[in-house]
């Protein structure tokens, strides 16, 4: 566990600070929600009317004006988009800046196997993320009761659940790209990341590009869905599943024969 | 037993060359230098023993032990020092000593405590804050702190000053002293005469020649500059002689003795001996394998 250990200690400030971040974004957002709904009968409508710019961000089908509503899209953007990125960052990143920082040297001349490292590298980047998720559930908790708004618990776990697992695939998806390349991968893990980002827009505005919600892991974390179905899309969560899979698998597969640059 | 013993060792990169069948074979406890220019392969023979690399053909055991099929048993035996010394950034020296150690699943506080002392590291400084110098001596520790009964250094010396040096190579005399194996990378080839008992020689991706470092030197040359004439002394294993005023340079590879004896009696007002430089050396090999 002592790579773990140590994955966890060099990306303790970087967690500290996005954590920070996303949920204190989270939390003032919550907590601007009552001015808001006051705000909200007249503009309820104009939000749910415009268009093409609505069902993009999915607001076609959800009261603007009633907390989940309010919640899904606009916290789950900062939580989606937020966490997507530093999903990216941790995955893409992970296996490919020891190579860039030449400690690949270091690290792979002890006598532990790259299997194992690939593996504790993958559990602290899960660990980074359900620490994110934890801080943000948190102010989410606190700030919502700061408002004294109770929201059914059951949907908010939903939607929390769909960030979590859209993290994870993100995560996945730029590890396994991570273990190909030989020097810093975050560029590519972050472009990635906000790709994923616009194919779901791309898949929300027009019925041709729907198929993307099957390539991008926001096609199952949208709002509107889950709050009006009570369940995660199952066909776009299987699809984001089997990539994080593949994702995980070449990683392993990859690092385990690919040659160490000097 | 035999520490290292490869057998064909060949690594390409795509197409381009990295070493080409290397048969080597360093006895345990032997002190054994590895000698070649920039890009001659020594690194790449060095990182496809320690597994970084994968060899395209050919096969290499550490102390009797494939290094494919047992690499995490292989290099528990190990101690490596890279030619660059790289370390995580936000972190101190103590810290990557003791990652290190762990690692091995060893705590070694005690032995790295002692090397730290005689290579005066300061364990609190931050690794980013290092000089070069300082960073080889972290690798040193990190290479030599669990006792290990092969040392693989890569160009260990550039950027330790000499009284460092000194100390590293009386450190690694009592290791090797109390049974572990050396085996060090150099071009620096006084380095390697001073401290080594059998080296080889790699050029070109091929290994040109393993002996005794005795008869490596032996077999090569002195650059001899006297000024204050204008024409060598008549001896034999005099050669390429150049003249310029009252300088005369030629390559001398006769016995000291009789060099002296010649210019004792010439009007002689400076001498300079030097080896010859690494690549006339490796030349001297290229062209007696050529034969």
């Amino acid at each position: 566990m002592i790579v773990f250990r140590h994955e966890l200690r060099q990306g303790r400030t970087a967690l500290i600070l996005w954590a920070a971040i996303i949920a204190a974004m989270i939390g003032l957002c919550i907590l601007i929600y009552p001015e808001m709904a006051k705000q909200m009968g007249e503009l309820g409508g104009a939000f749910a009317d415009m268009g093409g710019f609505s069902a993009a961000f999915g607001m076609d089908k959800i009261n603007f004006g009633e907390f989940l509503g309010f919640f899904g899209v606009e916290c789950g953007n900062i939580l989606g988009l937020g966490g997507a990125f530093f999903a990216a960052l941790l995955g893409s990143t992970a296996l490919a800046k020891e190579e860039k920082e030449h400690t690949a040297e270091f690290l792979l001349t002890h006598p532990v196997s790259r299997f194992k490292v690939v593996l504790q590298k993958l559990a602290s980047i899960l660990v980074q993320l359900l620490l994110l998720n934890v801080a943000a559930a948190g102010a989410t908790a606190l700030a919502v009761i700061l408002i004294g708004e109770a929201p059914e618990l059951k949907t908010m776990a939903l939607l929390f659940l769909s960030y979590g697992i859209m993290q994870l695939e993100t995560a996945a998806v730029c590890f396994g790209i991570s273990a190909f390349l030989r020097g810093g991968g975050a560029g590519i893990g972050l472009g990635l990341a906000a790709l994923f980002y616009f194919f779901n827009i791309a898949a929300n505005l027009t019925e041709n590009a729907r198929f993307l919600k099957y390539i991008t892991p926001f096609g199952y974390t949208d709002s509107a869905g889950i709050i009006v179905d009570g369940c995660l899309p199952a066909k776009y969560l299987a699809a984001g599943l089997g990539l994080a899979a593949t994702g995980i698998a070449a990683a392993f597969w990859q690092y385990g024969r690919k040659d160490i640059a000097s | 037993m035999e520490a290292i013993r490869t057998v064909s060792l060949t690594k390409y990169y795509g197409k381009s060359r990295g070493i080409i069948d290397i048969n080597l074979t360093v006895p345990e406890g032997d002190f054994f230098g590895f000698i070649g220019p920039n890009g001659a392969g020594k690194s790449t023979t060095i990182r496809t023993l320690l597994g970084l690399l994968t060899p395209t053909g050919g096969t290499a055991d550490i102390f009797g032990r494939d290094i494919r099929g047992k690499r995490e048993e292989v290099l528990a035996d190990i101690g490596y020092m890279p030619s660059e010394a790289c370390f995580y950034p936000n972190g101190r020296v103590g810290e990557i000593i003791r990652y290190s150690a762990g690692l091995r699943g060893r705590d070694c506080a005690k032995e790295a405590a002692r090397l730290c002392e005689r290579l005066a590291l300061d364990t609190k400084k931050r690794i980013s804050a290092l000089s070069l110098g300082n960073r080889k001596k972290v690798s040193i520790v990190c290479a030599l702190q669990h006792n290990p009964r092969l040392c693989i250094l890569d160009e260990p010396t550039s950027g330790l000053d000499p009284l460092m040096q000194r100390e590293f190579y009386a450190i690694l005399e009592e290791r090797n002293a109390k049974g572990a194996t050396i085996f060090l990378s150099s071009h620096v080839l006084s380095e390697l005469q001073r401290y080594c008992r059998h080296a080889a020689v790699i050029r070109g991706g091929r290994l040109l020649v393993c002996d005794a470092i005795e008869r490596l030197g032996h077999t090569y040359a002195k650059n001899v500059t006297l000024t204050g004439v204008s024409t060598p002394p008549a001896l034999e294993g005099i050669r390429n002689v150049t003249t310029e005023g009252d300088t005369v340079r030629f390559l001398y590879s006769g016995e000291a003795a009789g060099l002296l004896q010649a210019l004792s009696g010439m009007p002689v007002t400076d001498v300079t001996i030097t080896e010859p430089d690494l690549e006339e050396i490796i030349m001297h090999y290229y062209k007696e394998e050529g034969k």
